[in-house]
C-alpha cells in the first residue's frame, strides 16, 4: 500500500558504516546476541502495525543491563538510531525500526528477580511478559493487575513504555499506578534507577514521565511492580442492549451511581458476531450491544454491586443478562474478549482506534464513528473498555487493495480527531507510535509540544532513540 | 521590599513571568502558603500568588472529574464533592497543625506538593489523580498536558512530573483530576499490643489477604493515647481500615478480626471514629505539638520502617508511628535532627525517601530537606529543570539545597 506516514531519512553515513558497526556490536555482545543476517532480521521489520515495516541494520538482543549500556554508549558516540524492542505486539507501531537503526531487543532479559510478598513487590527484567508475573505469584494469592489483552506475549518493558492498560484497568489503574521503580539505560550509557520498594522517590517523578515515553527517554532493564491480593471471586455478567446508545448512556449511569466493577467492557453486533464465532463465549447474537461487567469480592459483595447495576441497566431497558455461572463459563467470557483482535483478524485486515472520550460523550462519538466509517465505504467493529472511555473501533479493510488501507488510515484519522473534539485524547494506551504520530498536532499546541519535546530532549539531544514516533517529524529542536 | 504579584488570569500570570524572565528576577510560587515549610527555603526576589485564580472550572459528577484553578481552596473542593457524596480518594494531608500555620491550603499546593494520606499505598498519590494540568513555564508560556479522561497516553506525562515539582518547573494554573465515591460504610479493625516489628508483620497479613484494607497504620503506645481523644483501647495499635457498602465492610472486619486473632486481641472501631482516627493519622497529630522538633517523613519499603526506628532508636531520641503498612514513617527527634544517621540508616535499609518536614530555622536552612539523589539522576532533573525554566526563575532553592 502507499505509505501516508513518513519515517526519518536514513543516515547515510550510518548505513556506510553497516559492516563495520556490526562487526563492532559483535565485540559488545557474547555469541548469540547479535543478528545482522537479512533473514535473521526480517521478523523484527514490524510490529502488530502491520501496515509498515523497514529492515533494521542489525538487531542486538542483550543478556544484561550492562550489555545495552554498551551498546547504547556506542551507538551515541557514533550517532546511530536506537529502537528499543520487547514483544513487538505494539499497535501503533512503536517497535518498528528504520533502516539506519539498532533494534535492541530485551526478550533475553527474561527472569523475575525478585518476589517480595511482605512488601508485594516483584522485581523483574524487562522481557519478562506481563502474564509471567500474574503467574509467578498466583499461588500465593497475589496477581499484577495491568492485563493488555496482548498479556500473553507483550513484555512488562513494552508495557511502561506505552504505560499500557487493560480490562481491569478501570479499579486497578494502568502501569503507571503500578510501577514502583525502574532500572534504566540513558542513551548516554549511563544507568540509573528510578523509585524502587517505597512508594515516594526524591525529586521529579522521572518514574512518571518514562512511563508511556515510548522508547524516547533510555531503555528500561528492570522494573519492580506492585502485586495486589486476588479477590475472594470475580463473576463477569453480560448485558444485552438493543442499541449503543442505550449501552453507553448504562455505562455513564454505573460509573455516575459510584458503583465502581472492576471492568466494564463493551462490543456492538459485528465485535459479537466475530468474537462468538471464535470463542463461542455464549454471547447473545440478537443484540445490538454487548457490555461485559465484571464485579469482585466475596459472594454477598457481588451479589450486592450486582442488583445495583441491573437495576441501572433495566432503566436503559436491557435486553439480556447473563451470570457466568461457573468459573469455565467465566473464563469463556473473557476469552472472547481478549482475543477480540485477533478473531477479528480472521474475518478482515483491521487498524484499531485508540481514543479515549469523557462517559457523557461516548454515546455521541460511537454513532459517529459508524456515520465516519460508512462514509469511506468500509466497516467498523467496536470492542473497548467503556467503564474509563477508551474506545476501540476496529476499521475492518483489505489490505492488499491499496485504495481501501488509504480509505481505512483516513477513516481513522477522522475518528481520533473525533474523540480529541469530545474532549478525549489520541491513544488512551496503545501509544501514539508512528500511527498518530501526525495527529499530535490537533490536540496540542505549538506550545504544549515543543514543551514535550524540549523535556525529550533533556533525555536525548541527540535524538536517536526511537526517532521517527511520537513527535512529528517537521517542527523538532535541532539536535 | 517583597514585591508581591497576584495575578487574575493565566494571562496575567504570564506576564508576569515573561517580564520576570527577561530580567532574571526570581519568584516564590504561592498558594496557600499552609504548607510553606515543606521543602527548603526558598531565596527570592518577588512572591507571586495564585489566591486570585480561585473557582471550580467544571464539576460532572457523573464522569468523577473535577477541573478547578490552582487558587481554588481545598476546603471549596472538598465541600463541592462531597454535596455530590464524593472525595480526593488520596486524602490530602493537612499540613496547618504539625507547622502552626493558618490560611486555607489550595487544590494547587496540593498537586504542586503532591500531597498525599492515609490511602495512598492502596489509592495512589495525588499525582495519581491528576489527569491533566495547564501550567505557565518559565518562558511565561501556557501550556497544557493532560486531559480529563481516565487514560491518556498521548505524548510524554508531563501532568506527572508537574505533580510533586513544588512550582519548580512551572506556575499551576488549572487542574483536572479524578474523583472517587465516599465509602458508604468504614469500620477499622484493632488488634492491640503489638510491638512495631510484629506489627509489620501483622500489616503485611492484612494486606495478603482478600478483604481490602485501605488503610493500615501502626501507632505505637507512646501516641496511641493522642488519637480519637484517647479511645483507643490499651497498648500499642495496629489499625487496618475497612471501606465499603455496610454489610460487605462488616463481613471483611470479621474475617480480617479471624485471620489476625493469633497475634493479639481485637476490637472494632465505628464508622465515626474511624473517620477521626484516619484524619488525625493524615495530620500527624500526634506531633502537631506547637514546638519546631524536628519531624522527618521517611519512605521506605514496608518492611524496613520498624527496622529504621529499631536502629535509630539506640543512638537518639526518637519517637515514631508508621502509616502505609510500616512504609510511610514519621519520626519525631527529641532534640538533633540527625540527619546523618538518618539517611544512612535509610541507605543500609534498601533505599527510600527521608524528608525533613520540620526543623528549627537554623536546622532548616543547613540540611537539604529531601533526599540527595544520584548524579546522574541529579544531573538530569536539573537539565529536566531547564526545559521548563531556562532562566532559573521559580522557587530558586525548594528542591535542592542552596
Amino acid at each position: 500500500m502507499p505509505e501516508t506516514i513518513g519515517f526519518l531519512k536514513p543516515r547515510q553515513a550510518v548505513l556506510d558504516r553497516r559492516r563495520e558497526i556490526i562487526a563492532d556490536l559483535a565485540e559488545l555482545l557474547p555469541e548469540g546476541c547479535l543478528i545482522s543476517d537479512e533473514r535473521g532480521l526480517k521478523p523484527f521489520e514490524t510490529d502488530a502495525f502491520l501496515a509498515y515495516r523497514r529492515l533494521p541494520l542489525a538487531v542486538v538482543l542483550p543478556e544484561t543491563t550492562d550489555q545495552v549500556s554498551a551498546v547504547l554508549k556506542y551507538c551515541s558516540r557514533y550517532g546511530i538510531p536506537v529502537v528499543p524492542r520487547g514483544a513487538g505486539t505494539s499497535l501503533s507501531g512503536g517497535a518498528i525500526p528504520q533502516e539506519d537503526a539498532i533494534v535492541v531487543g530485551l526478550s533475553k532479559m527474561s527472569r523475575i528477580l525478585d518476589v517480595d510478598l511482605f512488601n508485594r513487590t516483584a522485581t523483574v527484567e524487562a522481557g519478562v511478559t506481563n502474564l509471567n508475573i500474574s503467574e509467578a505469584v498466583s499461588a500465593e494469592g497475589f496477581f499484577y493487575a495491568p492485563d493488555p489483552s496482548s498479556q500473553l506475549a507483550c513484555t512488562i518493558g513494552g508495557n511502561i513504555g506505552m504505560n499500557s492498560g487493560g480490562a481491569h484497568c478501570l479499579k486497578y489503574g494502568v502501569t503507571t499506578n503500578n510501577l514502583l521503580g525502574v532500572k534504566m539505560v540513558l542513551f548516554d550509557g549511563t544507568v540509573i534507577e528510578l523509585g524502587g520498594k517505597g512508594l515516594d522517590a526524591a525529586g521529579y517523578d522521572l518514574l512518571g514521565l518514562v512511563c508511556g515515553s515510548e522508547g524516547q527517554l533510555g531503555i528500561v532493564t528492570e522494573a519492580t511492580v506492585r502485586l495486589i491480593a486476588k479477590p475472594e471471586g470475580a463473576r463477569p455478567v453480560l448485558f444485552g442492549f438493543a442499541s449503543s446508545e442505550a449501552a453507553g448512556s448504562c455505562v455513564a449511569d454505573i460509573i455516575g451511581s459510584g458503583i465502581i466493577p472492576v471492568a466494564i467492557e463493551f462490543m456492538d453486533r459485528p465485535a459479537i458476531e466475530i468474537c462468538e464465532a471464535f470463542a463461542h463465549a455464549g454471547y447473545p447474537l440478537d443484540v445490538e450491544a454487548l457490555l461485559i461487567v465484571e464485579v469482585e469480592g466475596s459472594e454477598a459483595e457481588m451479589e450486592a454491586m450486582l442488583r445495583g447495576i441491573i437495576e441501572i441497566a433495566r432503566r436503559h431497558g436491557v435486553i439480556t443478562v447473563k451470570e457466568s455461572q461457573s468459573a469455565l463459563e467465566a473464563a469463556l467470557i473473557w476469552k472472547g474478549r481478549k482475543s477480540a483482535f485477533g478473531a477479528t483478524g480472521r474475518v478482515a485486515d483491521y487498524i484499531c482506534m485508540d481514543g479515549t472520550v469523557p462517559l457523557s460523550q461516548l454515546s455521541h462519538v460511537l454513532r459517529r464513528t459508524g456515520e465516519i466509517v460508512a462514509s469511506y465505504g468500509l466497516r467498523v467493529a467496536n470492542v473497548f473498555h467503556a467503564g474509563d472511555g477508551n474506545m476501540h473501533p476496529l476499521i475492518l479493510y483489505n489490505i492488499n487493495d491499496p485504495k481501501d488501507a488509504a480509505r481505512a488510515e483516513a477513516a481513522g484519522n477522522d475518528i481520533l480527531k473525533l474523540c480529541v473534539d469530545a474532549g478525549g485524547c489520541l491513544t488512551g494506551e496503545h501509544g501514539v507510535g508512528i500511527e498518530k504520530r501526525d495527529l499530535m498536532r490537533h490536540q496540542y499546541s505549538k506550545n504544549d509540544l515543543d514543551q514535550q519535546m524540549a523535556v525529550r530532549a533533556a533525555f536525548d539531544p541527540q535524538w536517536l532513540l526511537n526517532p521517527s514516533k511520537v513527535f512529528p517529524l517537521e517542527g523538532r529542536p535541532a539536535a | 521590599m517583597i514585591v508581591h504579584f497576584e495575578p487574575a488570569s493565566e494571562e496575567g500570570i504570564a506576564s508576569v513571568v515573561r517580564s520576570a524572565a527577561a530580567e532574571r528576577v526570581t519568584l516564590a510560587i504561592v498558594g496557600g502558603g499552609t504548607r510553606s515549610g515543606l521543602g527548603n527555603p526558598v531565596r527570592a526576589d518577588r512572591t507571586l500568588s495564585t489566591r486570585r485564580l480561585s473557582g471550580i472550572v467544571t464539576h460532572n459528577p457523573a464522569e468523577m472529574t473535577m477541573s478547578a484553578l490552582a487558587g481554588t481552596p481545598l476546603a471549596e473542593i472538598e465541600a463541592a464533592l462531597a454535596a455530590n457524596g464524593q472525595m480526593l480518594s488520596f486524602e490530602p494531608m493537612d499540613h496547618r497543625p504539625i507547622f502552626g500555620t493558618a490560611g486555607e491550603p489550595t487544590i494547587g499546593g496540593v498537586f504542586a506538593a503532591n500531597v498525599s494520606g492515609p490511602r495512598r499505598y492502596v489509592a495512589g498519590a495525588a499525582r495519581d489523580s491528576l489527569l491533566g494540568v495547564r501550567f505557565v513555564n518559565g518562558r511565561g508560556e501556557l501550556i497544557k498536558a493532560g486531559g480529563r479522561v481516565m487514560k491518556n497516553v498521548t505524548g510524554l506525562d508531563l501532568v506527572k512530573l508537574m505533580a510533586g515539582s513544588y512550582g519548580t518547573l512551572g506556575i499551576l494554573t488549572e487542574v483536572t483530576f479524578k474523583v472517587l465515591p465516599i465509602p458508604p460504610a468504614a469500620a477499622t479493625v484493632v488488634i492491640s499490643g503489638l510491638n512495631d516489628a510484629e506489627a509489620a508483620a501483622v500489616m503485611a497479613e492484612a494486606m495478603a489477604q482478600p478483604v481490602e484494607v485501605s488503610g493500615a497504620a501502626h501507632l505505637p503506645e507512646s501516641v496511641r493515647g493522642r488519637f480519637i481523644d484517647g479511645a483507643l483501647p490499651a497498648g500499642a495499635a495496629t489499625v487496618l481500615r475497612l471501606e465499603g457498602v455496610p454489610e460487605s465492610v462488616a463481613m471483611r472486619a470479621e474475617k480480617l478480626v479471624a485471620a489476625l486473632s493469633r497475634f493479639g486481641p481485637g476490637s472494632q472501631l465505628d464508622a465515626g471514629q474511624t473517620k477521626m482516627l484516619w484524619a488525625e493519622i493524615r495530620n500527624v497529630k500526634p506531633y502537631a505539638d506547637g514546638t519546631a522538633r524536628p519531624l522527618w517523613r521517611v519512605s521506605v519499603a514496608p518492611s524496613a520502617g520498624h527496622q529504621l526506628v529499631a536502629a535509630l532508636r539506640l543512638q537518639a531520641g526518637v519517637d515514631a508511628f508508621y502509616d502505609w503498612q510500616g512504609g510511610l514513617v514519621w519520626l519525631r527527634m527529641e532534640a538533633e535532627s540527625e540527619a546523618e544517621l538518618v539517611r544512612r540508616y535509610v541507605r543500609a535499609l534498601g533505599g527510600g525517601h527521608a524528608t525533613l518536614v520540620r526543623a528549627d530555622g537554623e536546622a532548616h536552612a543547613r540540611i537539604p530537606a529531601f533526599e540527595p539523589q544520584a548524579a546522574a539522576v541529579a544531573q538530569l532533573s536539573e537539565r529536566v529543570r531547564a526545559s521548563f525554566d531556562p532562566a532559573r526563575i521559580f522557587n530558586p532553592g525548594r528542591l535542592a539545597a542552596a
